[in-house]
């Protein structure tokens, strides 16, 4: 029977394999880690000061991510909320899904979830693949997201990059990397350790309580794991007698 | 007399508790031979209770509104206390219940126990099934994501190929021209309502197990073998009472289970997309359809069949009749085995292949629901949509000419 099925799987297998292919971008790594506070504390700077004019995060509160990431209310007040001055609100913004509509196309997506919607590879691959495209109204196109209608918001950060084609094998021109045209005010390592930051922020808005699930699980699975061998030895006392 | 035996005996005197509790726990005797299999009849009670709870803590915050739904499910996450808890308990157990149904089905299968006199049984636990995943393809909707609104979309479209009346079905079911807060509204009192009538369901099942025994590893009728055993002179020879016995076994299965579904909820409550579809965590927009609609992965195997079957006509309708007689053909099962044995352990070469084949289709099927479709996976799915029929259409011919092997008296260990 076993044979059987191992026959039949390895008989079927090069069909899947043969249909599987997929062709999608090469994503880096994020460096994601929520245990780095000061990591997560630089994001949400970076988050505050260059997102949050246009994109909200309206299911975010100040003072849980203060909470979380050890800032105090004064701090938050003081360096981190320019909207709002009471805590306990979420990180909305004022700008108005008309105007938005009128200037970008599309209004900017929420993000309190976008890191559990994209995935913090992919939103770490787009904020250092905009490169310039002089066909897009931005100026901008970007590798990850093609024909976005988002303008490459850091790009006094990283600074302004063309791109690098070569002629693949189907003679198609394709993105091979990039090339600095206008260097920016960050180095390149300097500048993928900040979008490192703003992605692990991004992460942690998403699910917030993350740490707080991984460090419960723990001892439910603890808990879990002695009722277990209890409940085994409670079954083999009664079943001792059964033959 | 005790106090304890007074107040018994009273209760006894107006309702049949000791009665019941007899019939159905202490004197209920169960094949004593129960194997792995086994556990997951009362691991699918344990879940359905489960859902039950955390569905209705979670109705206590979500509000069934496409204005408000995706806010409040994330205001469950963020800002109730242990709502992150509740709901994820809710969305594993979605997964983690067709997991159990599966190899409870599953179990039924190789085992025999839809044969005779058990053929009611497997039919109301075919009704579960469909119930189950109405209830789950209800409930999929009210988080208001991406993924809830164009799955849904793409399901409630289905009745639209339905020949002449279709289009009006479509609009009767969605309440709307497209899906909407009606939709929503509707499908959140469907999704709250299905898991009582469930829950019915579940109690006729266990009444018809009850009637007509239990089935086991060897497919043997302990009923009809030797009578007597140390708790009673009359009862079969190779049952032991369900409780303590089974009750004490079964709380192993628990403890089993739940370390394996708390591993899943506390680390990996997405399971890859599987559980949580990405897509979902954007709120659904009428205006963007997703460049992948793919159903949960519960669904995956009858949505590959559903577009295994290219259109006739211009009409989707022969794809839906192949997806619903996917689960419809379960209810004949009963009738289409003709082997003079019930259990796998001893039937013959051919059931053994047809059981092997009919598994991998449907894993086979399962896998290529949740990819996109090109021209080699159309037919992949075509052939194991066609296997996965053979195993039923062709059974009352192997079953029929297939080696068997000899059935011992009493049951093996």
């Amino acid at each position: 029977m076993k044979k059987l099925v191992i026959s039949f799987l390895l008989a079927v297998m090069p069909v899947f394999v043969a249909a599987g292919h997929a062709s999608e971008l090469r994503l880096d790594k994020a460096p994601v880690n929520l245990r780095d506070q000061a990591s997560l504390q630089r994001g949400a700077q970076m988050f505050v000061n260059y997102c949050l004019s246009c994109h909200s995060a309206k299911f975010m509160r100040y003072n849980r991510m203060g909470a979380d990431l050890g800032i105090s209310d004064e701090q938050l007040k003081a360096n981190l909320m320019f909207g709002t001055d009471k805590v306990g609100d979420t990180m909305t913004v004022a700008m108005a899904d008309e105007d938005s509509k009128a200037w970008f196309g599309n209004p900017p997506p929420d993000l309190s979830v976008i890191a559990r919607a994209r995935g913090a590879d992919w939103l770490y691959a787009y904020m250092r693949t905009f490169y310039l495209d002089e066909s897009k109204p931005m100026g901008v196109n970007n590798l990850a997201f093609p024909d976005v209608g988002m303008p490459h918001v850091l790009w006094k950060l990283q600074g302004l990059q063309k791109p690098v084609y070569r002629t693949n094998a189907d003679g198609r021109n394709e993105i091979e990397g990039f090339e600095m045209v206008k260097p920016g005010t960050m180095e390149p390592a300097e500048y993928d350790a900040a979008v490192g930051d703003l992605v692990n922020f991004l992460v942690y808005m998403g699910e917030p309580m993350q740490l707080e699930r991984q460090a419960l699980g723990i001892k439910v699975l603890i808990f879990l794991t002695i009722f277990f061998v209890l409940a085994y030895l409670l079954k083999k006392e009664y079943w001792k007698d059964i033959h | 007399m005790s106090t304890m035996k007074k107040f018994m005996t009273w209760v006894d005197e107006r309702f049949p508790a000791t009665e019941t509790w007899e019939n159905h726990l202490s004197k209920y005797y169960a094949p004593k031979n129960f194997n792995f299999w086994y556990y997951f009849g009362s691991l699918a009670i344990l879940i359905l209770v489960m859902q039950i709870l955390t569905g209705v803590w979670l109705a206590m915050s979500y509000k069934p509104d496409a204005s408000l739904a995706f806010a409040s499910v994330e205001y469950i996450m963020r800002d109730v206390n242990y709502g992150w808890l509740i709901r994820y308990m809710h969305s594993t157990g979605a997964s983690a219940f067709f997991i159990v149904i599966y190899l409870h089905m599953f179990r039924g299968l190789i085992y025999g126990s839809y044969r005779k006199p058990r053929e009611l049984l497997w039919i109301i636990g075919v009704i579960i099934y469909l119930a189950m995943m109405a209830t789950a393809f209800f409930g999929y909707l009210l988080p208001w994501g991406q993924m809830s609104f164009w799955g849904a979309q793409v399901i409630v479209n289905l009745f639209s190929a339905v020949p002449f009346v279709g289009e009006e079905l479509s609009i009767w079911v969605r309440g709307d021209y497209v899906i909407s807060d009606a939709t929503l509204n509707r499908f959140f009192a469907f999704h709250f309502l299905l898991p009582f009538i469930l829950a019915a369901l579940v109690f006729v099942h266990i009444v018809a197990l009850h009637a007509v025994g239990s089935n086991n590893p060897d497919g043997i009728e302990i009923k009809q073998g030797p009578k007597g055993n140390r708790w009673s002179a009359d009862a079969p020879a190779d049952g032991i009472p369900f409780h303590p016995y089974y009750t004490v076994k079964d709380i192993v299965g628990v403890a089993g289970f739940l370390f394996l579904f708390a591993a899943a909820l506390f680390f990996a409550p997405e399971m890859g997309g599987f559980f949580l579809e990405h897509p979902n965590f954007e709120p659904a927009n009428p205006l963007k359809t997703p460049e992948h609609i793919a159903p949960v992965w519960y669904f995956t195997p009858f949505y590959a069949m559903l577009r295994a079957i290219p259109p006739i006509a211009g009409s989707q309708f022969p794809g839906v009749l192949v997806m619903f007689g996917a689960i419809a053909i379960l209810f004949v099962l009963p009738w289409l085995d003709r082997s003079p044995v019930k259990s796998i352990r001893y039937k013959g070469p051919l059931f053994k292949i047809a059981i092997a084949i009919f598994v991998v289709s449907f894993v086979a099927l399962g896998w290529l629901g949740v990819q996109g479709s090109t021209p080699a996976k159309t037919l992949l799915a075509q052939i194991f949509t066609a296997l996965y029929f053979a195993f039923f259409v062709l059974m009352p011919w192997y079953s029929k000419i297939d080696k068997t092997k000899p059935v011992p008296e009493r049951v093996t260990e």
